[in-house]
């Protein structure tokens, strides 16, 4: 019930305590890891690190469970429905099912820990194998996404603040909305209906021409990439030409979020006292920005763009399917379709880990670079 | 979690009067973009209602000789690849879309509220352990989880709507936490506490309806995204199924046909776009007038 309650924040309470002896004796005792902790920015920095694996936890035991429920019983798929009890009873042994649920999971965890997801049933391959071909696909694909929606929404998101209330700062407030509102699969088929079915100025769906498959030889599974270390333009070019729709439509419904963060952080800043002292000493508005502004929320804005790139990689999900693009999302809706829960939940796992690893990164970008969180205060 | 958690002394923050917020919402009609998107709503809404009387086909009879027809006088959205008339599928899909938002809603309003309150007003541990589990749901990408979730409860409406709620209430919870965290050092809750109030009088007399309008207002943000989550499921083939008109199964159907019969896929997508915009232009709206620290 309320009341003075500092154990809810035992990096501040230790620090509150440290002069006081008699008061830190307690934490102290209790949690004697702490007294090695040699500021509170370290403390913070291993409470992020804590938070983090203990989010991947429960996404392990979330994914467990979900593994568990699924609506084909797995062994009757095995062994088929005529098969007798025994037969039922050697083949649940053998998958591990007659075991007590935390020895379960402690397998569970084991297997992944070391890599196996089990085999997809789909190709029969080792699922790690498929997600090792698929991820790169998608990776290609949300990183051009990231790098055009911040490119484009940071400077809008503060053309925005500066103009606020205008006639950009309106335009600017209804494209993000409808941005944030369009559903990103139908606004894919929009895009190949108009400019692949009707103006022809974009390749049809899939990563590659047909044509220029295989050519390059694969070392980073991103083909830009592998293309350029192979020296061949062509290839580049053609799959630069399929990426860039996919990467757009992507871009778009996630520079939404950034522009409207922008606009935000650069308000906040734009209503500060010294802002308007750089303005009153003749600094041109530019410069203000540039020097002044972006410098300021730069660490919130690293922060926006990591949650904003682990949206992307979900938002891929979706439009993968519609321009048959091999990735992640691809894999991922074909084994939902056929309900192989091997493939699905490592899809779930790599992408959770993935989007979790990003905040956690940001979390800690925010607490390494923003000087008000190193001071401790 | 660097929120202060002390009971510090009451602050000076009296109980709004009855009408404030009708005041402040009545606001509504100075804000044209917001006001459009109520309106819209309220008209969804009522297609939803009448949709039997609305309707000038059945959705789900197949006229099979009149397959793929281009928007025109008869079908004003045009047919679809089994010869539906895709406007009829439009209006009866308004019901399931409305279902959809009003259960997801029903589930985490009131989850997220409870949750937010009960963790800002007991503090301590309780709060820390609420809301470290609230940001480690949080932090999960929704989406991709809703799907194994839908994948694994089997295909349908029904678990689409609690896959999505299970991903979508700790916004509402941290909401309803921050709120909770300036009401309960208000006046009249410590006035009320004085006289003997219990927790449980305090928490859901006192506390909670002062948080409801906020939640509100995120609940219509959350709409937003809800629908875009029911969409998309649907469009996967995970939320409701065939022959019923989910919209986002109708843009899936007809992506076969997209290059040759447009319409089929654009429609159903019109339709999502305006309801989702909707939503975001009236919680967009609600919030600046309702929190006055949000300065748009």
């Amino acid at each position: 019930m309320p009341g003075p309650s500092r154990s809810s924040d035992p990096g501040r309470a230790f620090f509150i305590a440290l002069p006081l002896p008699v008061e830190a004796a307690a934490p102290a005792v209790r949690r004697p890891g702490y007294l090695a902790m040699p500021s509170t920015f370290a403390f913070r920095i291993l409470r992020t690190l804590g938070m983090f694996v203990l989010s991947l936890f429960v996404l392990l035991a979330l994914t467990f469970v979900i593994g568990r429920i699924m609506p084909h019983d797995p062994v009757g798929l095995i062994v088929g429905e005529l098969a007798d009890a025994q037969a039922f009873a050697a083949m649940r042994a053998k998958l591990g099912l007659d075991l007590p649920i935390p020895q379960q999971f402690w397998i569970y965890l084991q297997g992944i820990l070391h890599g196996d997801f089990g085999n997809a049933v789909l190709t029969g391959t080792p699922v790690l194998q498929d997600l090792a071909q698929a991820f790169p696909a998608t990776l290609e694909l949300a990183t051009l996404a990231i790098l055009l929606s911040a490119g484009i929404g940071v400077p809008v998101g503060l053309l925005a603040a500066l103009y606020r209330d205008s006639i950009v700062d309106q335009v600017v407030r209804v494209l993000s909305l409808l941005g944030h509102s369009l559903p990103v699969f139908w606004f894919a088929i929009l895009g190949l209906i108009v400019f692949y079915g009707q103006l022809q100025w974009s390749p049809g769906p899939g990563r590659i021409d047909a044509f220029y498959e295989g050519i390059v030889p694969t070392r980073t599974g991103l083909l830009l990439v592998d293309s350029l270390l192979a020296g061949d333009s062509e290839v580049f070019w053609n799959a630069f030409g399929h990426l860039i729709m996919p990467a757009i439509i992507l871009a778009y419904t996630s520079m939404a979020y950034i522009v409207r963060m922008t606009r935000s952080f650069a308000l906040e800043q734009l209503g500060q006292d010294y802002i308007l002292t750089a303005r009153a000493k003749g600094l041109r508005l530019r410069r203000v920005v540039v020097r002044h502004i972006l410098p300021n929320i730069a660490v919130q804005l690293i922060t926006i763009l990591a949650i904003s790139y682990g949206g992307l990689l979900e938002g891929a999900v979706l439009i993968e399917i519609v321009f048959s693009w091999p990735g992640i999302g691809q894999y991922m809706t074909n084994a939902l379709l056929i309900g192989d829960m091997n493939a699905v939940v490592a899809c779930t796992l790599l992408i959770g880990i993935v989007f979790m690893a990003l905040n956690f990164l940001a979390d800690l970008a925010y607490v390494a670079l923003d000087p008000r969180t190193r001071s401790g205060e | 979690m660097t929120a202060d958690n002390t009971m510090a002394g009451p602050i000076a923050v009296s109980q709004p009067e009855p009408g404030i917020w009708r005041e402040r919402l009545l606001r509504i009609v100075d804000e044209p973009l917001g006001l459009a998107g109520l309106l819209v709503l309220c008209l969804f809404a009522t297609v939803a209602v009448l949709a039997p009387i609305l309707a000038p086909y059945d959705p789900t009879v197949q006229d099979l000789g009149n397959i793929m027809q281009a928007p025109g006088a008869a079908h004003w959205a045009g047919t679809d690849e089994l010869g539906r008339d895709i406007l009829s599928r439009l209006i009866w899909g308004t019901r399931i879309t409305f279902r959809t938002i009003l259960t997801v809603a029903l589930i985490i309003g009131p989850l997220g509220l409870v949750i937010g309150v009960i963790s800002g007003y007991c503090g301590g541990k309780v709060d820390t352990v609420l809301m470290r589990f609230t940001d480690i749901v949080l932090s999960f990408p929704s989406l991709v989880l809703a799907l194994s979730f839908a994948a694994a409860l089997g295909a349908g409406l029904g678990t689409a709507i609690i896959a999505i709620s299970l991903t979508s209430w700790p916004s509402i919870a941290r909401l309803a936490r921050a709120e909770t965290l300036t009401v309960r050092r208000a006046e009249y809750v410590a006035a009320a506490r004085l006289y003997g109030a219990s927790h449980l009088r305090l928490i859901f007399l006192y506390i909670m309806p002062m948080c409801i309008p906020s939640v509100i207002v995120r609940l219509t943000l959350a709409m937003a995204s809800v629908i875009l989550t029911a969409a998309g499921l649907g469009f996967l083939g995970l939320g409701a199924q065939p022959p019923s008109p989910e919209w986002g199964a109708m843009i899936s159907s007809g992506r076969k046909y997209m290059l040759d019969a447009w319409w089929i896929a654009v429609m159903p997508g019109i339709a999502i776009l305006t309801v989702s915009l909707a939503f975001n232009l009236l919680g967009d709206t609600l919030r600046d007038i309702l929190d006055p620290r949000h300065a748009r």
